[in-house]
């Protein structure tokens, strides 16, 4: 290498011996190996670390869902059959009506809020900006599980704080897990406290991208302030919107610990399915159920093609409403 | 020249470091077998809960200089899913492990994860409760459990509770008031009148479990393991006397916020205590409420729920050694030992006749001689086949329904159905 040639270095007036010359060209193989090569090897550790926790239980679980797997027993191959049977499964179709309800309840009126705290937020004439921003962030810390399980004692039957609340107003108490839209409320508002402070930094720092003199040239025009958030703020906020909500739809296809922990850590959530999420149908039938782990990979990748399909579309709808 | 001379050099090294990584990955798996006949190092025991092992393991070391080390879970739902890991990835098992009896049911149908243990240990099979001996063998007749513990059936109730309502209080004389299900729920009736409407039982479901543990005939399963959930006369019994509880039930169903937070309030005056739930009671219960418990009989005779087994998984590297050990955690004298540190019921028939368990009495339960009233209930205990997913089937199937049932959110009908549609999903295997 190169190195070696400080050491060996000929004198000016010889010509190159055809030892050196040969080094030389190595060198040249070496730097041409290194411009082509190198580039490839210094991205290598995310491509390693993605195929092995990403792409590697993927294709595996791919490969899973075309069984008859039971975890601790035979495997067999069946081709495409979980699939067809997803298809005609009830349960599976409930999760996914679950699911959807709960992402409806929790997303919709969780970015409507965030978006309009962010605006609060952005105000010029707010005090103690940095305070607000932090404390709005707070919940995001918490951990989930703790979160699930203190909603899980306010929504409690019999000593709960919100049916406590409900008997001043004369309501009887509310069996929380006993219905759908009153398991779905409890869930929702569980994902609702912890994710609008998050939604809600992710827009104002949109908001705070936005250029000043936009604003200040509608105003020079006589926009009110409502005006302006509709026809600057809204649309130049839309690259953040879909951000915001691809994630949000990833989020909610995943749901899980909520969920899992308001009924008691019960995976079939609720006395009739009420409450359970396509993730949980996925625990269910592939880790709970030891010899169903076939079609649980199958469900596993109904979710990713069911994620994939909703991002698009909420991609498409907000990138359309917003034009 | 230079920049591009250290480029390489990183690269060279990065290079390096990748192969000497996978390389070290590839040696790791190294399969270190070791010699036939060759005494152990260390044995590894996993147990859930409290199985009472501790002073065990350490006399066993002493006696054969063999090391034990001791893996203890607390929960069970937290055992079951390392064991299927361990089992499913051919790694990481105990050398003895503790099965509990949903899991080992679950378990037999691959046998094949466990040693045979009849050839490696004496024939005891005389020593045991027999219904219990026979569980710990898989279908096709191999040996994979030897017993440790049953959970023989009781009533926890509440005397103070009784008292105030007009019920006798003293155990025997409750004991008389249910010698059946009839009987049990008269007495709830009376009660309920008598404490001005307050609930008498935690749960239908509670009710259920105690009912369909009292093994009248096969449950879920037939002998050959097909699904009878929906025809079988047991089940049919089970589920009668489940709902006809509804009317006294305080709709808590176990390991529920309600249901752990109701011991303190009172909500309910008795509960079905297999002895290893007593612990749990006086826990619920708390201090404040010690010696208004107390242990009758349970309506209808003998029942059992949960109890264990100690098996060796056939990927440990010393199957006879491991045997041994869980022979010796097995034997009469162990079970005893184990009963008088954390209270598991011995399975051993020797150990059943041992006047230390036989005069044990609960000082939070007002003293109740529970050594004896366990004891005596063990004898009444039949045995029952539960199938492969009995466990699934009862949790995920049966109990839902009940639940459903009792809060009102179907009739009776509409909840049987929902049971027997949801019995054969939870069932198939």
């Amino acid at each position: 290498m190169s190195l070696s040639a400080t050491t060996a270095r000929p004198s000016p007036a010889a010509p190159p011996s055809p030892d050196v010359d040969r080094r030389r060209r190595r060198g040249r193989l070496f730097n041409r190996l290194d411009v082509k090569y190198s580039p490839y090897l210094y991205i290598a550790p995310f491509f390693l670390i993605f195929g092995v926790f990403g792409l590697y239980p993927m294709l595996r679980t791919a490969w899973m869902s075309l069984h008859d797997w039971d975890m601790i027993g035979e495997h067999t191959f069946i081709g495409f059959d979980n699939y067809t049977r997803l298809v005609s499964d009830e349960y599976f179709w409930n999760a996914l009506v679950n699911t959807f309800g709960i992402f409806a309840l929790s997303t919709i009126p969780q970015l409507l809020l965030a978006l309009f705290l962010a605006n609060l937020l952005n105000r010029s004439l707010l005090r103690a900006k940095t305070f607000f921003r932090m404390a709005i962030f707070m919940p995001n810390v918490v951990s989930v599980a703790a979160v699930a399980i203190v909603f899980g004692m306010l929504f409690q039957r019999e000593f709960g704080l919100f049916n406590w609340l409900l008997s001043f107003v004369g309501v009887d108490p509310v069996d929380w897990d006993g219905h759908r839209w009153s398991s779905w409320t409890a869930i929702s508002s569980m994902v609702n406290w912890r994710w609008t402070g998050y939604n809600t930094l992710i827009l104002l720092a949109g908001m705070q991208a936005i250029p000043k003199d936009l604003y200040e040239a509608a105003e020079i025009d006589g926009a009110s302030p409502w005006r302006q958030f509709w026809q600057i703020t809204l649309p130049m906020l839309k690259p953040t919107f879909i951000f915001v909500v691809i994630l949000s739809t990833i989020g909610g296809m995943q749901l899980f610990t909520e969920p899992l922990l308001f009924g008691n850590g019960n995976i079939i959530g609720g006395n009739q399915r009420e409450f359970q999420t396509l993730a949980m149908y996925m625990y269910e039938m592939g880790i709970v159920n030891l010899n169903t782990a076939g079609y649980g990979a199958a469900v596993a990748w109904a979710i990713f093609m069911i994620i994939i399909v909703v991002s698009l579309f909420n991609f498409l709808l907000v990138r359309r409403s917003a034009k | 020249m230079s920049v591009t001379t250290r480029r390489t050099r990183l690269a060279a090294a990065a290079l390096a470091a990748i192969t000497a990584v996978s390389g070290l990955a590839a040696c790791g798996n190294d399969d270190d077998k070791p010699a036939a006949g060759e005494k152990p190092a260390k044995l590894v025991v996993d147990t859930f809960g409290e199985m009472g092992y501790d002073e065990l393991v350490k006399q066993y070391e002493k006696d054969t200089g063999i090391k034990v080390e001791l893996r203890k879970t607390a929960q069970l739902g937290e055992y079951r899913p390392k064991l299927v890991r361990y089992l499913a990835t051919g790694k990481g098992a105990a050398d003895v492990t503790a099965l509990e009896e949903g899991i080992l049911n679950e378990f037999k149908p691959n046998a094949r994860n466990w040693a045979d243990l009849s050839p490696l240990v004496a024939d005891h099979s005389k020593e045991y409760l027999p219904w219990k001996w026979e569980l710990g063998k898989a279908p096709d007749g191999r040996l994979i459990g030897l017993p440790t513990d049953v959970g023989s059936l009781a009533v926890c109730y509440r005397k103070d509770l009784f008292q105030a309502a007009g019920l006798p209080a003293e155990r025997d004389q409750v004991s008389a008031l249910w010698p059946d299900w009839k009987g049990f729920h008269d007495a709830g009736l009376k009660y309920k009148q008598g404490s001005g409407g307050k609930a008498f039982i935690d749960s239908i479901t509670a009710v259920s479990n105690g009912v369909l543990f009292q093994g009248n005939g096969d449950l879920f399963y037939d002998k050959e393991d097909n699904i009878i959930a929906d025809t079988s006369p047991a089940v049919k019994n089970a589920w009668d006397t489940a709902t006809s509880m509804a009317d006294i039930s305080a709709k808590a169903s176990t390991w529920s916020p309600e249901w752990s937070g109701g011991f303190k309030q009172g909500t309910f005056a008795a509960t079905f205590c297999p002895s290893w739930m007593l612990g749990i009671v006086s826990d619920n219960s708390g201090p404040a409420n010690k010696g208004k418990w107390d242990v009758a009989s349970v309506p209808g005779g003998g029942g059992n729920w949960g109890g264990s087994w100690l098996a060796v998984p056939a990927q440990s590297k010393y199957p006879k050694e491991a045997a041994k050990l869980a022979e010796y955690l097995t034997n009469a004298k162990s079970q005893v030992e184990a009963f008088k540190l954390k209270g598991p019921l011995p399975t051993n028939l020797e150990a059943l006749k041992n006047e230390a368990f036989l005069g044990y009495t609960n000082e939070y339960f007002s003293n109740a001689p529970t050594g004896k009233i366990f004891g005596e209930s063990v004898a009444k205990i039949q045995p029952i086949h539960l199938g492969p997913k009995h466990q699934a089937v009862k949790e995920n199937a049966l109990e839902p329904a009940l639940r459903a049932f009792e809060n009102g959110q179907a009739d009776k009908a509409k909840a049987w159905e929902q049971f027997t549609k949801d019995a054969k999903t939870q069932g198939a295997f």
